[in-house]
């Protein structure tokens, strides 16, 4: 079992407008094992995205180190997907042609060339494959940004709010099919969200992050058996408890009058 | 409603030869075999033979009936025309030749325009390919490299802007010949727009892009040639339009250098001569010319670029 994640104390500092320096991650730790799904959840601000950004190799730790199955990240790799919020699907590329794009890069196009019909039909794209993105619903975009990044199997997917720009439904229907994906392909998925529901949901931990100084708040494991019901009494503990920790939960208290 | 507005560029066009005939010639105008019926009767004829395939065609028919008045209104426009020059004399005659006059010059010394055409096309291609294919190059290496932007974009900002007559000492010492001269005018005019619209829409190329492209297992030169370069392609495109334009006012001064043909020089030249109706027939000559090679240039854009119908638009 290949995917896993190891965070070892990274820090990440910016510059700000004003030359001062931000940290924006201060000695983070997590270990994220293989398969696992993880979100991780927190106010703006809180650095999840830096997280996941710096999983991906986008950007680099300026202290600590992030290991994937004991090797050092370094740079961005076909090894672990990315899935904007935006679906920065090549406008000038269709359908069929964006997911492709990875497998032409790594000249591996014509051994995977089935591949690629493979997951448009498993996102449901089928019929699609020769439209260009703007012809599309953001839905169906975002389905094939799933796609591409699924295409050349990467060990690792992750997720940055990938979902936040969809409408409740079509939101609630690809998260099933991330689901399914996962549980086909078994791959370590790891998430930055807005949404708790979508974070109990979907994952086996969430992590739960808090702004300035950036650091994990705690860790909270969802011990559900999937399929999961969003109304399910220990499904709204779940939710109940990760609010509180957000400090949104909000007062429980006596009713004092009735409009 | 639809067969009225077909029927308005017949209409005008016989009016006009109407007039033509019907009124006397201006006693003030020089005589001239009547040229301007000629192309009258012309359009007519190739006018009448769209409209009668208009019945057989709906797209054909559409066509006919969006640009109904505006045919009618352009014949009207010479019609008008003829009427203040050949028929009535209100414009001082020099300046403004009667259009049989104008029209007479083609037909009369086609064979000298002809050559001028070809030569300011070999011109024009030779400017244009090497000023277009070196300006993408420029631009895409400023857009890429730092440290070539560094060195070389104050550099473009300092050539950009001088005007081409200001090159012209220079340029006739430097080149061997004057077609290579020229061209280089021509050339640099192209070079200067392409550059800069390449580079800026190389950098205003969302990251996002490149970020996503490194996830998904592209190296550096891949990136370059399979994101940077089609997300840049509107842009290009923009550059090789304003390129292009730029490169046709410059045909005229870099025809002044030993061009022994060419249509910037015949213009020149009979300018000196004053001979106006030779001038107009000139002009009349580029405009077509040029709008013809900027059609062929939105073809070209619209083949590469279907993909962004809906997108952006220009």
């Amino acid at each position: 079992m290949v995917g896993e994640i190891i965070i070892d104390n990274a820090v990440k500092k910016f510059m700000s407008a004003d030359g001062d320096e931000v940290v924006a991650l201060n000695g983070i730790n997590l270990d994220i094992k293989p398969g696992e799904f993880v979100s991780l959840i927190g106010p703006s601000g809180c650095g999840k995205s830096t997280l996941l950004r710096l999983i991906a190799g986008l950007i680099f730790p300026d202290g600590g180190r992030l290991t994937l199955d004991g090797k050092e990240i370094k740079k961005p790799d076909c090894e672990r997907g990315f899935m904007f919020q935006n679906h920065t699907l090549f406008p000038w590329l269709n359908i069929y042609d964006n997911v492709a794009f990875g497998l032409r890069a790594r000249k591996i196009y014509k051994e995977k060339k089935h591949n690629v019909d493979e997951y448009i039909e498993l996102v449901g794209l089928k019929g699609f494959e020769r439209s260009y993105p703007h012809q599309l619903s953001g839905g169906m975009c975002q389905r094939a940004s799933l796609a591409r990044a699924l295409v050349g199997h990467p060990k690792v997917l992750l997720l940055d709010e990938p979902l936040g720009a969809l409408d409740a439904f079509t939101r609630m229907n690809i998260q099933d099919e991330i689901l399914r994906i996962r549980k086909e392909h078994n791959m370590t998925m790891i998430m930055v969200t807005h949404d708790v529901d979508e974070a109990i949901y979907l994952s086996d931990r969430v992590v739960v992050m808090s702004a300035r100084p950036a650091k994990i708040e705690k860790v909270v494991s969802i011990e559900l058996a999937h399929p999961r019901a969003r109304s399910n009494p220990e499904f709204l503990k779940y939710r109940g408890e990760i609010l509180k920790l957000l400090n949104y939960g909000g007062k429980i208290t006596e009713l004092e009058y009735y409009l | 409603m639809n067969l009225f507005k077909k029927i308005i560029p017949i209409l005008s066009a016989v009016l006009a030869i109407a007039v033509q005939i019907l009124v006397p010639r201006s006693s003030l105008h020089p005589q001239s075999k009547p040229y301007f019926t000629y192309v009258l009767i012309g359009i007519l004829s190739v006018y009448l033979i769209f409209f009668i395939a208009s019945f057989r065609s709906k797209k054909l028919n559409e066509k006919l009936v969006y640009r109904g008045y505006f045919i009618g209104g352009v014949i009207l426009f010479f019609n008008i025309l003829n009427l203040l020059t050949a028929k009535l004399a209100l414009l001082p005659i020099l300046y403004f030749p009667s259009l049989d006059r104008v029209f007479g010059v083609m037909a009369e010394e086609y064979d000298v325009l002809i050559k001028c055409i070809l030569y300011s096309l070999r011109l024009l291609g030779l400017g244009i390919f090497f000023g277009a294919l070196i300006g993408i190059i420029t631009g895409i290496c400023l857009g890429f490299s730092k440290s070539f932007s560094y060195w070389i974009s104050p550099v473009i900002r300092i050539l950009g802007p001088i005007p081409s007559t200001a090159w012209i000492p220079l340029v006739l010492i430097s080149f061997p010949s004057a077609v290579s001269a020229s061209a280089f005018l021509v050339g640099l005019a192209v070079w200067f727009p392409t550059t800069l619209m390449t580079s800026s829409g190389i950098s205003n190329i969302q990251n996002s892009y490149f970020e996503i492209s490194g996830t998904l297992g592209a190296g550096h030169l891949y990136q370059v040639f399979k994101v940077g370069i089609p997300a840049a392609m509107p842009n290009m495109f923009l550059g090789l339009f304003n390129g292009i334009c730029s490169s046709f006012i410059t045909l005229v001064t870099a025809e002044m250098i030993g061009a022994k043909y060419g249509i910037g020089w015949y213009i020149n030249w009979q300018k000196e001569m004053l001979s106006y109706a030779n001038v107009y027939a000139g002009l009349i000559i580029i405009a077509v010319l040029f709008s013809v090679l900027i059609t062929l240039l939105f073809r070209v854009r619209d083949r590469f670029l279907n993909w962004q119908k809906g997108v952006i638009k220009w």
